[in-house]
C-alpha cells in the first residue's frame, strides 16, 4: 500500500477500495514498528489524524472531497500548527504549541492531506545532517549509521522508509534538495516566495522557501499545487499565477537545453557521484535533450556568502526567543541579563549559537559594509550568473551534493566540511530560484541525488523534466531493506 | 565665557490608524493589558509583519506639509536590542532610506521673529510595548508586560540642530504638534503618549563653529518639561565644563519632581543596533497617483492662513496666530466671519470671551458648547445694537450654559437694549431731577460730573440704554434750562 503514487491512493481512495482511516492506520503502524530505528518524527498525532482520516472518508462519500482527501502526509516541525507541539527541532520550543497553522499547513490541510506528525530536523534548520536536532539524530533508512542529510531530514527518511505519502519541507541553503539525495527521494524547493512563509519558523527571511519531499515528481507536482500560491500574510509571497503543474507532467521534453556548469564538476566531487549523475544526463540525451557545459563564475563564493548572510537573518530572527512570553526560560532567573542569557544559553544549542555569534558579528559596527554589505553584492554577481546562463539553457544540472551520506558524527567536529555539504545547493537559494533533486543510480547501496535548477517561477518545467526521466527510470522506486 | 545652546529634537508622533502598522490589531488608547496584541504583535515564532497602507499614507501628509520630498523608494530595517517589552528582539524602523526627506517648518520667536527650522527626515517605525513596574503584580517582585502599544505606527521626525534656545526648542515642538493635528495625522494626545520628545543637547563657546558633545534627554512628554528640562541640562553642561569636566554621550532622563535630568544608562551598556534592512518586507515604493491621492484632501496649511488672515482679513500678526493654533479654531472663526463680515469683531470674541471659557472649562474647541452660528448670532445683535457690547458678554456666558442661542436670551433674560427715546427721555429727566447738585456742578463748567449721569442712567436701566442716545439725550437736557 504504502508503494503507490499519492495519485493511486486518491483514486482508490474515491473508489473506496480502502478508506483514508485504514490508509492512515497503516502509516501510523508503520511509523510505530519502524520509526524507532530512525526517529523522524518528533510528535505523532494520531488522534487528530484519525480525526482528519474520518473527515476525509466523508467528505469522500458526499462528492466534495479535495484534490489531497485522505492522503496521509508529515510536516517538518518549524511550520506551525495549531494543536500540535511545533518545536522547530529545538529545546527553546519544547514546550510550545502555536495557536495557528503556517499557510502551507492549512491549505494542504483545505485539500483534504492527514496530518500524521512533525518530522524531525536540525534545530532551526541549521545543519547538513540532522544531528542539531534536541531531539536526537535521525538514521538514514539505506544505512543505520549514516546521517538522512539535513535539515528536513526527518522528512526524507520518513518518505524514503514509507512512514508517509509524502512530507513538506523547507530550504534555505539545500535542506530539503540535500536530504533528498542522500534519502533516494524526490525534493523541490521552489522559487523564492512561490509557497507562503507564514507560519513557518523564520531561519534566514530572505532564503528560507517551504518545498515537497516525495517518493516522485509526479507525488510532489500533487503536493506542490495546493501549497504554491499568494498570501497576503506574507509580503515577499510572489502574486505570480500558478499553472497545474500535474498538467504539465507529461509535457515533451525532446529539445531540452540543460547547461552543465562546469564548477559543479571539479575539485571535491566523489567520482563515483559524477559519474552516476553523467549516466542521468546521458538519460536525458536519449530522451532529446541538448546538452552543453555553462559556467556559473561566481559560484565558488555562494558558500562564504551564505554563511555571512543566513547567520546574519538568523541572529535577528531568533532574538525573539528570550524567555520573556514564551519558549524555555531558565529556572530562578536573579534578574533580565541572567534570564536572557542562560534561557538562551540552555535552550539553543551549539551550532545555533555559532550561527548567532557570527551573525551578530557580520552586522556589528564597522563589520557590516566589509561583510553583510558585500555578501549582499556578490549575491547579486551570483544571480547575475544564473541570468545569463539561463538565456542559452532551459535548466541547468549537476550533482546535489558532492557525496552520498556520510557516518553520523563524521562531520560534527568540522563545521566547514559540513556547510561544504551544501555547496551545489546554496547558490540557488541566494538566486531565489526554483531547485529539486532526483534519485538517480545508488553509489554503493547508498543514493545519490541528480540536481535540477531552473530559472524563477519554472517550476511546471523542473517538474515535467523529472518526471519525463522518472517515467524511463527506476530509481526512484527503490525502498531501502526493511521498508519496503 | 559666554555660552551657545544647541538643540535637536526627535518627535515621535503616533499616527491615527485604526490597526497597527504592521498587524491588524486595534490602536485604541485605554484598553486592558495585551487586549490588543495579535500573534504579530506577540512576535510568536512564524508571524510576518505586512505593511498598513494608511500609516504610510498620513507619512507621505507630512512630508508634504513641511515641503519635503517624499521618498519613492524608502527601506525598513530592524533595530536588534533586547528589552522585554520589544517581542521581537528588534524594532522595525527605517534607517538609510526613511520615507521623508528634507524640509522646513517656521517658527515665531517671543519678539515676533520668524526663524526656520530644518526638518533632517522623518520615518515610519513601530512602538514597543510596555513595562509595568508595579508593587503588586503577581504579588510582587515581577515586571508585567502589556503589548498593546506594541506594533502602533509611529512618525519619528528628526530636526536640524537648529534651536539654541529652550524656548525655541518648544516653539518648534509646538509647531510640529500644530501641524500633525492640522493635517490630520495624529491626535497628538501628549498624556496618552501619541506625541513625545526626545531632545539632544550640546553648548559650545559662543562663536566655535564645532558642536560640543550633546546629551539626549528622552522621553519629554509636555512643552514645560521640554524647556525645562533643556534648560537644566544646559546649566548642568555649563557648570561641568566650567568647572573642568568633560561631558559625556549619554542618555538621560527628566525628572519633573527634582527638575533634574539623571543618566538613563552608561555608554558601556550603549546597544550596538545591528541595522539591516528587514527581510520580511519589501521596499515601499510608492508610485506618483499614491501620493497625489494621499495629498488630494490636505488643507490649506496653517502658515498660509495666518497670512491670510492677515491680508484678507486685515488682522494683527499675533491674533492671526492664536487663530491659526488649530485647524478646528481657525474653521470655527472663518464660519463666524462668513455669517457676519465682522472679522475684527469675530476675533476678538474667538481670542477673547471664546478662548477664556475654554480654558476655564479645559474643553476643546471642537466641545464647545457655543457652535460658530451661536456666536455669529450674537455678533449679529451687537451689530444691530440689539444689545451692548457689555450685555453681550452676559449673552455669551448664557449660550455656554445652555440657555439656547443669542435670541433666545436676550428675550428670556430681557437684556434688549432700550432704543426706545421716549422712555430713556423720561428715565433722564427723572434722574436730572434727582439731583439738583450735580446738575449745577455741571453747569458750573465741571464736565467730568457727566459721567456720573451716564452711570445712574445705565444703573437704572440695568444697563440695558443704548449708550448712544443716553449721552444725546444727557446732552440736551443738561444743556437746556
Amino acid at each position: 500500500m504504502q508503494n503507490k503514487s499519492i495519485a493511486q491512493m486518491a483514486a482508490e481512495l474515491r473508489l473506496r477500495t480502502y478508506s483514508s482511516v485504514e490508509l492512515t492506520r497503516h502509516y501510523l503502524e508503520r511509523i510505530a514498528r519502524l520509526d524507532p530505528r530512525l526517529n523522524s518524527f518528533i510528535s505523532v498525532a494520531s488522534e487528530s489524524a484519525l480525526a482528519a482520516a474520518e473527515r476525509a472518508d466523508r467528505a469522500i462519500a458526499s462528492g466534495d472531497a479535495g484534490p489531497l482527501a485522505g492522503i496521509p502526509i508529515a510536516h517538518k516541525d518549524i511550520f506551525c500548527t495549531a494543536g500540535i507541539k511545533t518545536s522547530c527541532g529545538s529545546r527553546m520550543l519544547d514546550n510550545f504549541v502555536a495557536p495557528y497553522d503556517a499557510t502551507v499547513v492549512e491549505r494542504l490541510a483545505a485539500a483534504g492531506a492527514v496530518v500524521l506528525g512533525k518530522t524531525n530536523m536540525d534545530e532551526f534548520a541549521m545543519g547538513s545532517s540532522n544531528e542539531t536536532s534536541f531531539y536526537g539524530p535521525v538514521h538514514n533508512p539505506w544505512d543505520a549509521d549514516r546521517v538522512p542529510g539535513g535539515s528536513s531530514g526527518g522528512s526524507a527518511a520518513a518518505v524514503a522508509a514509507r512512514l508517509c505519502a509524502a512530507a513538506t519541507g523547507t530550504d534555505t541553503g539545500g535542506s530539503i534538495r540535500q536530504p533528498a539525495a542522500l534519502c533516494g527521494i524526490t525534493g523541490i524547493k521552489p522559487t523564492y516566495g512561490r509557497c507562503s512563509r507564514w507560519g513557518m519558523i523564520a531561519f534566514a527571511s530572505s532564503l528560507d522557501q517551504a518545498g515537497v519531499l516525495a517518493r516522485s515528481a509526479a507525488d510532489a507536482a500533487c503536493l506542490l499545487d495546493e501549497m504554491a500560491g499568494f498570501d497576503p500574510r506574507d509580503s515577499t509571497s510572489a502574486d505570480v499565477a500558478v499553472p497545474d503543474y500535474v498538467d504539465a507532467l507529461d509535457d515533451d521534453i525532446a529539445g531540452l537545453r540543460i547547461g552543465l556548469p562546469k564548477e559543479y564538476f571539479g575539485e571535491g566531487l566523489d567520482p563515483r557521484v559524477a559519474a552516476s549523475v553523467q549516466d542521468a544526463i546521458k538519460e536525458y540525451e536519449r530522451l532529446g535533450a541538448k546538452v552543453k557545459e555553462i559556467s556559473l563564475p561566481n559560484s565558488p563564493l555562494s558558500v562564504p556568502v551564505y554563511y555571512v548572510v543566513a547567520p546574519a537573518e538568523c541572529s535577528s530572527n531568533l532574538a525573539r526567543f528570550d524567555g520573556v512570553r514564551y519558549g524555555h526560560r531558565c529556572e530562578n532567573p536573579k534578574d533580565l541579563e541572567d534570564l536572557y542569557k542562560r534561557s538562551r544559553a540552555e535552550g539553543f544549542g551549539a551550532e545555533v549559537q555559532r550561527r548567532i555569534m557570527i551573525g551578530t558579528y557580520v552586522l556589528s559596527a564597522g563589520y557590516y559594509d566589509a561583510y553583510y554589505l558585500k555578501a549582499q553584492q556578490i549575491r547579486q554577481l551570483i544571480a547575475a550568473d544564473f541570468a545569463r546562463a539561463f538565456e542559452e539553457v532551459d535548466v541547468i544540472m549537476g550533482p546535489t551534493a558532492p557525496t552520498t551520506a556520510f557516518p553520523l558524527g563524521a562531520k560534527m567536529d568540522d563545521p566547514v566540511a559540513m556547510y561544504l555539504n551544501d555547496i551545489y545547493t546554496i547558490a540557488t537559494n541566494l538566486a531565489g530560484l526554483p531547485g529539486m533533486s532526483i534519485p538517480v543510480e545508488p553509489v554503493e547501496g547508498l543514493p545519490v541525488g541528480l540536481q535540477i535548477i531552473g530559472n524563477a517561477f519554472q517550476e511546471a518545467r523542473l517538474l515535467n523534466v523529472a518526471h519525463r526521466f522518472q517515467h524511463v527510470t527506476h530509481w526512484h522506486q527503490g525502498a531501502p531493506s526493511g521498508f519496503e | 565665557m559666554q555660552w551657545e545652546t544647541v538643540i535637536g529634537l526627535e518627535i515621535h508622533t503616533q499616527l491615527a490608524t485604526q490597526s497597527k502598522i504592521f498587524s491588524g490589531a486595534a490602536t485604541a488608547f485605554g484598553a486592558p493589558p495585551n487586549t490588543q496584541a495579535c500573534a504579530i504583535d506577540l512576535g510568536l515564532p512564524g508571524v510576518l509583519p505586512v505593511l498598513n497602507a494608511e500609516a504610510v499614507r498620513l507619512a507621505v501628509r507630512f512630508g508634504k506639509a513641511i515641503g519635503a520630498a517624499v521618498a519613492p523608494r524608502s527601506v525598513f530595517a530592524r533595530k536588534n536590542y533586547f528589552y522585554p517589552d520589544l517581542p521581537k528582539g528588534y524594532q522595525i524602523s527605517q534607517y538609510e532610506l526613511p520615507i521623508v526627506g528634507e524640509g522646513r517648518v517656521e517658527i515665531v520667536l517671543g519678539d515676533g521673529a520668524v526663524k526656520s527650522i530644518g526638518v533632517t527626515r522623518a520615518h515610519l517605525e513601530e512602538d514597543a510595548g510596555k513595562s509595568l513596574h508595579e508593587e503588586n503584580l503577581a504579588g510582587g517582585g515581577y515586571t508585567g508586560i502589556d503589548l498593546n502599544r506594541a506594533g502602533t505606527p509611529l512618525l519619528e521626525i528628526v530636526s536640524e540642530p537648529d534651536m539654541r534656545t529652550p524656548q525655541e526648542a518648544v516653539a518648534y515642538a509646538r509647531k510640529i504638534h500644530q501641524l500633525v493635528r492640522w493635517i490630520g495625522i495624529s491626535d497628538g494626545n501628549m498624556q496618552e503618549g501619541s506625541f513625545r520628545v526626545d531632545a539632544n543637547v550640546s553648548v559650545r563657546p559662543l562663536g566655535q563653529t564645532r558642536f560640543g558633545t550633546r546629551t539626549e534627554i528622552k522621553n519629554l512628554n509636555s512643552f514645560r518639561f521640554i524647556e525645562r528640562a533643556i534648560q537644566f541640562e544646559v546649566e548642568r553642561q555649563i557648570d561641568v565644563i566650567e568647572g573642568g569636566g568633560t561631558i559625556v554621550q549619554e542618555t538621560r532622563l527628566y525628572d519633573p519632581e527634582r527638575d533634574e535630568t539623571r543618566p538613563m544608562r552608561s555608554k558601556e551598556e550603549a546597544n550596538d543596533y545591528r541595522y539591516f534592512p528587514d527581510p520580511d518586507l519589501l521596499p515601499v515604493e510608492l508610485d506618483v497617483a499614491f501620493i497625489v491621492d494621499a495629498v488630494a484632501d490636505l488643507p490649506e496649511l496653517p502658515d498660509s492662513m495666518r497670512e491670510r488672515f492677515h491680508t484678507q482679513y486685515g488682522l494683527g500678526e499675533y491674533d492671526a496666530s492664536l487663530l491659526t493654533t488649530g485647524r478646528e479654531l481657525a474653521q470655527y472663526f472663518e464660519a463666524v466671519v462668513q455669517a457676519t463680515a465682522e472679522p475684527k469683531l469675530a476675533a476678538n470674541w474667538v481670542n477673547g470671551e471664546l478662548a477664556a471659557a475654554l480654558n476655564r472649562s479645559e474643553i476643546e474647541i471642537a466641545q464647545s458648547p457655543v457652535s460658530a452660528a451661536m456666536l455669529a448670532g450674537l455678533i449679529h445683535r451687537i451689530q444691530d445694537g440689539t444689545v451692548s457690547g457689555k450685555l453681550a458678554k452676559q449673552v455669551f456666558e448664557a449660550m455656554w450654559s445652555g440657555e439656547g442661542d443669542a435670541d433666545s436670551v436676550i428675550q428670556a433674560r430681557g437684556l434688549r437694549q432700550i432704543t426706545d427715546s421716549g422712555e430713556l427721555e423720561a428715565l433722564i429727566a427723572a434722574i436730572v431731577a434727582a439731583n439738583p447738585g450735580q446738575v449745577e456742578q455741571y453747569r458750573a463748567g465741571k464736565d467730568k460730573v457727566f459721567g456720573f449721569f451716564v452711570g445712574q442712567v445705565m444703573k437704572e436701566s440695568k444697563g440695558k440704554a443704548n449708550p448712544q442716545q443716553v449721552n444725546e439725550i444727557l446732552m440736551r437736557v443738561l444743556a437746556s434750562d
